[in-house]
């Protein structure tokens, strides 16, 4: 169904048809702008193709819901914008803790509390990281085109399977609402939750035993099976009992951290865009690469070595590929809808200590390509 | 299976404070499972933060023993994505109306097949006895010693106005009661609520005068009256006392049968229509 159709229209929309075909079926959330045309879409399309939505009271009660119907063993997800994900972190953390993949977009917009409502933004770029409470890793993606979001989408889905947690995908107005050509290709690829070995007697199976696996991610039947288990939003042990045990403590908050970090490089992708010859690298995420893609043309057009290393994957940070750009050009920009998020990330990375420019905007305008472009001789003069 | 089947025995004593009432409703509970012969594997308890949201910790059935005051949102996830589980919630006031109350009027609407056991023992045990959304004017608790000033809430009466279809109250020693209750609660397909009374005495009872526990279970039975004698009885003399019984039940199709027969029908055939 739909497969390989090429369609016209925008980011929001190519993600609710990306995990319609990502094999979701399960959509709660609560209506706010910039990201209700998810809602919309997914209001009609899950029906069609046996899915449940439902508008919740509040996005509290719409990432509960979805955390519970991936318990049952259905693929579930929301979208929200910053006021909401606000409202959700106590909840990201409970699909953190528990261990319950599902996937949560964020349609960025600007500024703090109810903030530019309609406007674009990146600024939450340091929450989706840090903005539950207690130690732990996230996935977070940022797609900057319309055909991003519906692929984005699909492997946001397979990631939350494959580790056993949330993913949040980083859109932002901008992206959301942009239309663009777009291929509803099907999943290439579709990653199912890892099931108990059926060897395994009932009894021995324990839902939070990670050690057991190679790859410290242990399997999850559905609610309903034949196997009978707890999942804990406390503290637990393998078995989902409350404890307070510390060697247990220090062994599952250490996991929390330790299982995204280890698979890093699954997670990771950065796009490099003409960086072979580069002198001078421009760093940048969501849709304000679009603004720096066209800054690259232009200095390349007055004939200076300019390249663009996108980031696909936000967290876990891609401090190798970042690292590996910063190693070999004479300076670099980052370029955001914030005021240095990711800036301060890069930053961390400059071991040659390179000029690094910020150009950081919040006044609810896309990036101009001349604002890097004078960044970039901003560099070229330090 | 037989009701102490559904307990896990080697988990057993709970950490519930000697008089408390949690005990029997956690009895009334295993019973109704045995009434409706309830399958572990179809069954999921879920549960919030609270004394009584810990009742999942020492019952075989599935759990998910979530955070505090979404219980109600998490097993509507649950339910709605696996409409053919058990879903039993439990809560406590605090939980069920307090923090989430909103999670609460909206699951009376909005009427998922859900079965709420909420017990109100009147404020927040856990933490040592502060006031909550069912906390009675003038009780004195660990945040009202001069006395509490706010109005209480019904919990019927907030679970009617808000549309619920299966309504019941009862007290925790009533433990056949109870239990039927709760039976009668899970054979619907509507959203049913079980207010259970039950005494916290450690911290409501002794800060209000009530020293021993058992005089805390006489004052609940004293102001108990069961459905059929509250019909003949005038409001003045059922001032400060409270109905138990199954007190509203009525037909009504729950949330999934609608979305079934209505939105998915329309949905796929406006699908079809399109050729897609």
């Amino acid at each position: 169904m739909r497969k390989h159709e090429i369609r016209f229209g925008m980011g929001n929309e190519a993600i609710a048809e990306g995990a319609i075909a990502a094999g979701a079926r399960f959509y709660a959330g609560y209506p706010i702008t910039p990201s209700s045309e998810i809602a919309d879409i997914s209001s009609v399309r899950l029906p069609q193709v046996g899915g449940i939505f439902v508008q919740m009271e509040d996005e509290i009660g719409s990432m509960s819901a979805i955390i519970g119907a991936s318990a049952a063993g259905v693929k579930s997800y929301t979208a929200t914008s910053g006021p909401g994900i606000s409202l959700m972190q106590e909840n990201i953390g409970v699909a953190v803790i528990t261990e319950i993949p599902c996937v949560i977009i964020n349609v960025q917009r600007s500024g703090p509390s109810t903030g530019l409502a309609t406007k674009p933004g990146q600024q939450d770029v340091m929450q989706a990281r840090w903005g539950a409470h207690g130690d732990h890793a996230i996935i977070a993606l940022s797609p900057s085109s319309v055909q991003e979001c519906y692929d984005l989408t699909i492997r946001a889905f397979n990631l939350a399977e494959k580790y056993r947690t949330p993913v949040c995908i980083l859109s932002d107005e901008i992206v959301g609402h942009m239309r663009e050509q777009f291929e509803l290709h099907g999943a290439k690829e579709i990653i199912g939750r890892k099931q108990p070995d059926p060897s395994m007697p009932v009894e021995a199976f324990r839902p939070y035993d990670f050690e057991r696996y190679e790859d410290h991610i242990a399997p999850l039947p559905p609610f309903g099976g034949r196997y009978v288990y707890r999942h804990t939003a406390s503290g637990h042990d393998e078995n989902g009992y409350v404890t307070n045990d510390k060697q247990n403590a220090n062994k599952f908050i250490r996991h929390y951290t330790e299982k995204i970090e280890k698979h890093r490089d699954d997670i990771v992708t950065v796009e490099a865009h003409c960086m072979e010859d580069a002198e001078y690298a421009i760093i940048s995420f969501g849709c304000s690469v679009r603004s720096a893609m066209a800054a690259m043309r232009m200095a390349r057009a007055r004939g200076k070595k300019v390249g663009v290393l996108k980031l696909i994957t936000l967290w876990p940070f891609a401090d190798k590929e970042v690292r590996a750009v910063l190693d070999r050009v004479k300076g670099a920009i980052v370029a955001e809808m914030n005021l240095g998020q990711v800036f301060s990330e890069v930053s961390r990375h400059n071991d040659r200590r390179i000029p690094l420019v910020s150009v950081g905007k919040v006044d609810a305008e896309i990036i101009y390509p001349e604002e890097i472009l004078d960044a970039l001789e901003e560099a070229a003069r330090a | 299976m037989r009701w102490d089947e559904y307990l896990k025995k080697e988990r057993l004593p709970s950490f519930w404070c000697a008089g408390c009432g949690y005990g029997q409703v956690m009895r009334s509970l295993a019973m109704a499972l045995e009434k409706t012969r309830a399958a572990l594997e179809n069954t999921v308890i879920v549960s919030g933060i609270g004394c009584w949201g810990h009742v999942d910790s020492w019952m075989k059935p599935n759990a998910f023993h979530g955070i505090h005051g979404r219980a109600l949102a998490f097993a509507t996830g649950i339910k709605l994505a696996s409409p053919a589980l058990n879903v039993i919630v439990v809560m406590g006031d605090g939980d069920g109306v307090t923090i989430g109350g909103n999670h609460f009027i909206h699951a009376c609407r909005r009427n998922v097949g859900l079965t709420a056991v909420v017990c109100n023992n009147l404020n927040y045990g856990m933490t040592g006895g502060q006031y909550s959304g069912t906390t009675p004017e003038d009780s004195i608790t660990s945040t009202s010693r001069y006395g509490h000033i706010e109005q209480s809430f019904d919990i019927c009466r907030l679970a009617e106005a808000a549309g619920a279809h299966f309504i019941a109250r009862s007290i925790s020693e009533n433990v056949v009661a109870t239990a039927d209750c709760i039976a009668e609660g899970m054979k619907r397909e509507n959203f049913a609520v079980i207010e259970v009374m039950s005494p916290c005495t450690t911290h409501y009872g002794r800060n209000n005068n009530m020293r021993k526990p058992i005089e805390m279970y006489r004052r609940i039975k004293s102001l108990a009256v069961p459905v059929g004698t509250a019909a003949k009885l005038s409001s003045e003399q059922m001032e400060g006392k409270f109905v138990t019984g199954i007190l509203l039940d009525r037909p009504g199709e729950d949330y999934f049968t609608r979305y079934q027969n209505n939105i998915k029908v329309k949905a796929q055939t406006a699908a079809k229509e399109e050729g897609t």
